[in-house]
């Protein structure tokens, strides 16, 4: 690559062609402030608070440091005092059609606005008050709320629905001051075929788009004597929640989350990744039967509920592919109220069961039917990790200065199969190490070939002297192609792994918020899901079928994987849906 | 599919939906086909009602906000159509400073509509127009042909009545 020479600040630095001045900036050690840009996603130069001075020889001018590239010899002023000047402006006008409810916004504390406020020294929040837009909040969708009053068009929900995620059911309707983003002809989110995946709430700036809270009835419940209020958790919160405390994106919190959970008052606190082991188990076993008894192939997982509905939506003729697997978090919340239940004597209607999710999909998916195995809901409230996060400091908890505690038994009992369930090609190891099992008596462990951050992964392993083609996809842009490319005849895969979100549960749309300004150089994505492998690695069991947990509810209660019981608790249907 | 927005009930034919349809197979595969196509849409159905953006969706995989930010954000599309009289108030200058303003807020109070928009009845559509040359009667507005000017807000009453009998 050839390189070319650019000041910035004063400084000679190397870059390669076609780097930009944001790039460049930053590879010197200045940051420049972003609202609009994502980079590869959401490149439209159109916030303007990442002007910056640039001199390619015909004087000093202000250009879009975020989508400006640099020219050979170029000199670059980050925070001159007319960058800073420019910028406070920007601030100011966006201030001006802004509802500036900071006190009362869920966003308060991380909100990539209200920073820069602060940053550029914003003296009169009210400098250019005139005319404002008001908008009606629209509480139509079961797992979030948009509150356009604090939207700043800055269009990154836009571009991650149409462009990540390929489903496009938000943009940007009307024009000039009028503008606002929305659904066509005005329709609520929960109209459309939004899927629910929140990677537009993860990567909103400020708090006009947010998940649905339900910390306050889960509080009630934890306060009503008559409750026994059972919490799971899922893999990928124990690699996200630290950030809610100020740690570093990829530390494993576990311990610490455990106690937290404990001290909220939680009568248990119970792993999500046991009811992943059970879902291999089951799901597993549906593959080798499918594979049999020719069964429809390509088996698709089921675990996550955003996928789940864009499948409805977009590829109805492909829901018989599948799994009737209930997804972790609802086969959980199954069987703590069939098995769990009977073991202990309670009532299933007594029983609260909670669940933490890095997941907003996962509270419209509570609500699906034919989630109901004790004929109550499997699943009572779904939180996502930021919700955990806000209860903890509500509550007071010293986070940070918790000592690290086990989940309880037996439903907290889980292997390394059951933790990469939470990073894209997980499921598909856990799968690949009891089938290959099942199949061989073998105990491989590492499947590489499916880790990674990359969009669509494939690989094929001889098993017991058949090719068993794979492939995993995350992101539902991608899950597009891959589904494709199977409907067309371009690939004869026997198993596949789906996520609805780039890189997995980790990168989920309900994770906490990560401004953009670090995003757009750090992947978010590898970081978090180092945490799952490096767990995987240390822990004694890695195989869900070792589990010695999904052992016991075996024999006590389900029989065998696929037994009528286990359908009757563990598996549920699928619909067929239009796009709005 | 429900639209928050009230309209004229569609009465698209078989012919019209045939005739979009091969505007769609004709355009669809170029670049930036979605303009050409609604303007045809347009000048087939008279506007872009859910409808017709739906057709649009299902037959080109654009998605159908995608479609509506397109065609609210220009003003050549309309999502309703022209009613059995259409009234233009004229904002032009001289008659907004003689109060058109007003008249045409009287509008779409009584009718219950907003400008662009057309009564669920299909009888009236209203919209704001630029100078047509009346200056001297200001303020003005039209229905269909018939000219109306020198009014004041309390003469919308009885020109609506006129209409409606």
């Amino acid at each position: 690559m050839e390189n070319i020479t650019v000041k910035v600040n004063g400084a000679e630095i190397s870059v390669p062609k076609g780097t930009t001045v944001l790039e460049a900036a930053h590879m010197a050690g200045f940051e420049i402030p972003t609202l609009c840009y994502m980079k590869e996603i959401n490149e439209i130069g159109a916030c303007r608070i990442c002007v910056t001075e640039v001199n390619e020889g015909r004087g000093f001018r202000l250009v879009a440091g975020c989508v400006y590239p640099c020219s050979p010899n170029m000199e670059i002023l980050t925070a001159s005092p007319k960058v800073i000047e420019s910028r406070k402006k920007t601030l100011e006008l966006i201030l001006s059609t802004h509802d500036r409810k900071c006190l009362s916004c869920v966003r308060s504390g991380n909100c990539e606005l209200q920073k820069l406020c602060k940053d550029y020294g914003i003296e009169d929040a009210s400098k250019y008050d005139g005319v404002k837009n008001s908008y009606e909040i629209d509480n139509s969708a079961a797992h979030m709320y948009r509150d356009n009053n604090k939207c700043i068009l800055c269009r990154r929900c836009v571009a991650v629905c149409s462009k990540t995620q390929g489903i496009g059911v938000i943009g940007a309707n009307e024009r000039g001051f009028k503008t606002f983003i929305g659904s066509a002809f005005d329709m609520g989110l929960g109209e459309t075929n939004c899927v629910s995946c929140g990677q537009c709430i993860a990567v909103c700036p400020v708090g006009a788009i947010a998940e649905k809270d339900y910390t306050k009835p889960v509080l009630e419940a934890i306060a009503d004597p008559e409750k026994t209020v059972l919490v799971q958790t899922a893999p990928a919160v124990r690699a996200g929640l630290g950030e809610c405390f100020g740690l570093p994106i990829g530390t494993n919190v576990e311990g610490k989350m455990v106690a937290a959970l404990r001290k909220l008052g939680f009568d248990k606190v119970f792993d999500t990744d046991f009811a992943a082991d059970l879902t291999i188990m089951e799901e597993a076993n549906e593959f080798l039967d499918r594979v049999k008894n020719g069964g429809k192939l390509p088996l698709i997982t089921s675990c996550s509920p955003g996928w789940v509905k864009y499948c409805e939506h977009y590829f109805p003729d492909m829901t018989e592919n599948l799994s009737s697997c209930k997804s972790p978090q609802q086969m959980f919340g199954a069987t703590a109220k069939t098995y769990y239940a009977e073991k202990m004597g309670i009532d299933p209607k007594n029983i609260v069961m909670v669940s933490i999710m890095p997941c907003t999909a996962k509270k419209f998916e509570i609500g699906r039917d034919d989630q109901s195995a004790a004929g109550v809901p499997d699943v009572d409230y779904a939180l996502t990790t930021r919700e955990l996060g806000r209860m903890i400091e509500r509550a007071g908890i010293n986070f940070l200065g918790l000592e690290d505690e086990k989940f309880d038994d037996p439903l907290g009992i889980s292997t390394g199969a059951g933790v990469i369930f939470g990073a894209t090609g997980g499921v598909m190891e856990a799968a690949l190490r009891t089938a290959v099992y099942t199949l061989t008596g073998e105990n491989p462990i590492d499947f590489p070939e499916v880790r990674g951050t990359d969009g669509i992964k494939e690989a094929t392993y001889n098993v017991a002297g058949m090719d068993v083609k794979v492939a995993v996809a995350s992101g539902l842009a991608n899950a597009r192609e891959l589904l494709e490319k199977v409907q067309k005849g371009e690939a004869d895969y026997q198993f596949i792994e789906i996520m609805g979100c780039p890189g997995g549960c980790v990168n989920g749309g309900g994770q906490p918020q990560v401004a953009m300004g670090i995003r757009n150089f750090v992947d978010i994505r590898e970081k978090r899901a180092k945490v799952l492998y490096d767990l995987d690695a240390s822990m004694p069991l890695r195989q869900s079928h070792e589990n010695p947990a999904i052992k016991a509810v075996y024999e006590e209660y389900f029989g065998e994987p696929g037994s009528h019981k286990a359908h009757e608790v563990l598996h549920t249907t699928y619909v067929k849906r239009s796009v709005n | 599919m429900n639209s928050a927005k009230a309209t004229v009930p569609f009465k698209g034919t078989k012919e019209q939906e045939a005739q979009l349809l091969e505007i769609i197979a004709e355009k669809k595969d170029t670049q930036g086909a979605l303009m050409p196509i609604l303007q045809k849409a347009q000048e087939i159905y008279g506007y872009l009602p859910i409808e017709v953006q739906k057709i649009i969706s299902d037959n080109t995989g654009i998605p159908m906000e995608k479609i509506y930010g397109v065609v609210t954000f220009y003003a050549q599309f309309s999502l309703y159509p022209k009613g059995e009289y259409t009234i233009s108030v004229c904002l032009g200058t001289a008659c907004y400073v003689k109060g058109s303003g007003d008249i045409y807020d009287k509008l779409q109070e009584k009718l219950g509509i907003s400008g662009g928009e057309c009564t669920a009845d299909g009888k009236f559509s209203l919209e704001a127009c630029r100078c047509i040359g009346a200056c001297g009667l200001a303020p003005v507005l039209t229905v269909n042909e018939d000219v109306y000017g020198r009014l004041t807000v309390d003469d919308v009453d009885r020109i609506i009545e006129k209409y409606t009998a």
